[in-house]
């Protein structure tokens, strides 16, 4: 018999012990372990996808902040590109401002230069040429001119008019004091008794004359009554026409800014009111052309001869008028002017 | 020379006794329970494991596919039963190539207790699976007249089980032992290799008949509801 009862029974047992362990030892851990790597593969799947998505949504992010980094830096870009626009505009009007104002501030510190230095060589020219002016005519003082003034003190004491000598009569009756003729020289007997016999002829009466010696009249007659004074001399033309001329000098220091044109006119417009009264006398017109014969060898004498008439003009109100002191008429027309000129002295 | 182990009785003590089909049994039990406890003790659920490990998730991967390619459509709910046979019958068979070995499944005693292990086991499954009324009229189906035939198919399949496999078993012993009197020892060792083979095929037949009863007894409703109802057959054999 090839079967064994127990043995079947043993190995029916054997067998469902076996099916036990086998599920116990094999099938379990093994599926279990399968499907937990299932699990994990599919864990760690849906972990990359979710960072797939997460880097996906990362890099749009970055896109978009890297656009609008973009589109904020080029509005800086253009927004300083236009400051600097502005900036460069701004400082290159203040540079040509600074420019304009630079230069103006030059040509007014050149022209400021220019007219001292014109006004410098004209004080000095006037004063050169006085100083030769009063030489030449101190030089010349003789005699024969010495005469020559006397004849036309008198033909000037001769041609007052009544105003004038009445107050001049007026003067010298109520007063007790001797009449003073002031010379540059002695006057001789005969031109002494000329002017006595003027004076006498003209006032009517007896008068005492005491004569006396200036030379700082350079060339000229005056005549003093009780403080009024009535003469004639170089010196007065001279100091008048400086005081002119220092007038002219003066005037275009005033309005230094003002165009060449203007300093040019003021010389032109009063060479006309001096060549008017010019002709009055002939002694001056002697001395003048004298004068600018000397001074002509100078670059600048055509200024003197224009303004030297002018003080004609001055000069000769100032006989006819009072004179209150016996000072210089020099003084008076400086006071007159108000303004200090240069001396003649020098 | 033995026709079977059985007749290698090591110890006796009535009707109890110990031969060699037992304590070969035990052997080889003891072989699968401590080698899979051994392997098993430290499993890796990530992504590198060790070969042994390996070897043993594709075995039993490789049967999970099996049962349910047959059409069993859980699988694991049979793959102790089924899994077992197949690992036993194979490792019975493939230890032939230690000598001196006798493969228990060279007993008749173990076959046919194998094949009872089916023939209970296949009701077993069918009334778990769908209640013992609707196993019980798979007998009679499709007419009652079938019932006898249904009961000797029953009874003769079991038969066919437990005696195919004793017979290719003890035909391997058999035919070596024979050989090895009459040729050189170098065709023995054909035989031998010829035999693995055949223990291999063998387990893989057992196993698979086993499934396929058990399919047919668990499928046997799913097809009745089909044609009785008539509404879409194809969804519930899946």
């Amino acid at each position: 018999m090839l079967i064994n009862w127990f043995t079947v029974g043993a190995q029916l047992l054997n067998f469902l012990i076996l099916v036990w362990l086998m599920k116990r030892f094999l099938y379990q851990p093994i599926l279990d372990a399968i499907d937990a790597r299932e699990k994990r593969i599919a864990a760690e799947l849906a972990g990359a996808a979710a960072k797939q998505t997460e880097a996906e949504q990362a890099r749009d992010d970055l896109r978009r902040k890297d656009a609008a980094f973009d589109q904020q830096r080029a509005t800086l870009l253009s927004q300083a590109v236009d400051a600097a626009q502005k900036e460069r505009q701004r400082l290159l009007d203040e540079a040509r401002q600074a420019a304009d104002a630079l230069s103006v501030k030059r040509r007014q510190a050149l022209e400021q230069e220019q007219q001292h230095l014109s006004d410098e060589l004209a004080r000095r020219t006037r004063d050169e040429v006085f100083a030769i002016a009063r030489k030449a005519l101190t030089d010349l003082a003789g005699i024969g001119l010495e005469a020559r003034m006397s004849e036309v003190f008198v033909q000037r004491l001769r041609d007052l008019d009544s105003a004038t000598r009445d107050d001049l009569v007026s003067s010298l009756t109520s007063g007790s004091e001797p009449v003073l003729v002031r010379s540059a020289f002695d006057l001789p007997a005969l031109q002494r008794s000329a002017i006595q016999a003027a004076l006498e002829d003209l006032f009517a009466a007896s008068i005492q004359l005491q004569f006396e010696t200036a030379p700082k009249l350079i060339n000229g007659i005056e005549l003093s009554v009780n403080g009024r004074k009535l003469g004639w001399s170089i010196t007065d033309y001279l100091s008048a026409m400086e005081k002119s001329v220092g007038e002219q000098l003066t005037v275009p220091d005033a309005d230094a800014d003002a165009d060449a044109d203007a300093p040019a006119e003021t010389p032109e417009s009063k060479p006309k009111l001096k060549l008017k009264l010019k002709p009055k006398s002939e002694s001056e017109s002697e001395s003048e052309s004298e004068s600018e014969s000397e001074s002509e060898s100078k670059p600048k004498p055509k200024p003197k001869p224009k303004p030297k008439p002018k003080p004609k003009s001055k000069s000769e109100p100032e006989p006819e008028s009072e004179s209150e002191s016996e000072s210089s008429e020099s003084s008076e027309s400086s006071e007159s002017s108000g303004r200090t000129e240069p001396e003649p002295r020098p | 020379m033995p026709l079977s182990p059985d007749e290698m009785v090591l110890w006796q003590w009535g009707i109890i006794q110990l031969n060699a089909t037992i304590v070969y049994t035990w052997l080889l039990m003891l072989v699968l329970a401590v080698g899979a406890k051994l392997i098993t003790r430290k499993l890796s659920t990530g992504l590198t494991r060790s070969r042994w490990q390996n070897l043993l998730e594709i075995i039993v991967t490789a049967i999970v596919k099996q049962i349910e390619e047959v059409g069993l459509s859980h699988p694991q709910t049979y793959l102790g039963f089924l899994g077992t046979l197949f690992l036993f019958v194979a490792t019975a068979s493939l230890f032939t190539v230690i000598p001196g070995y006798q493969p228990p499944t060279g007993s008749l005693s173990t076959t046919v207790a194998l094949a009872l292990c089916v023939f209970v086991a296949v009701p077993l499954f069918g009334i778990a699976e769908q209640g013992l009324a609707n196993y019980l009229r798979s007998y009679v189906q499709p007419t009652f007249i079938m019932l006898p035939f249904n009961l000797i198919s029953e009874l003769s399949r079991t038969l066919a089980l437990a005696v195919r496999l004793f017979g290719n078993m003890m035909s391997g012993a058999m035919i070596i032992g024979i050989l090895l009197s009459i040729t050189p020892f170098v065709f023995p060792i054909v035989m031998t290799l010829l035999g693995l083979l055949t223990g291999m095929v063998q387990a893989y037949i057992f196993s698979i008949l086993a499934a396929v009863y058990i399919a047919a007894a668990t499928r046997v409703r799913a097809r009745d509801s089909g044609s009785e109802a008539q509404v879409s057959p194809e969804k519930k054999p899946g």
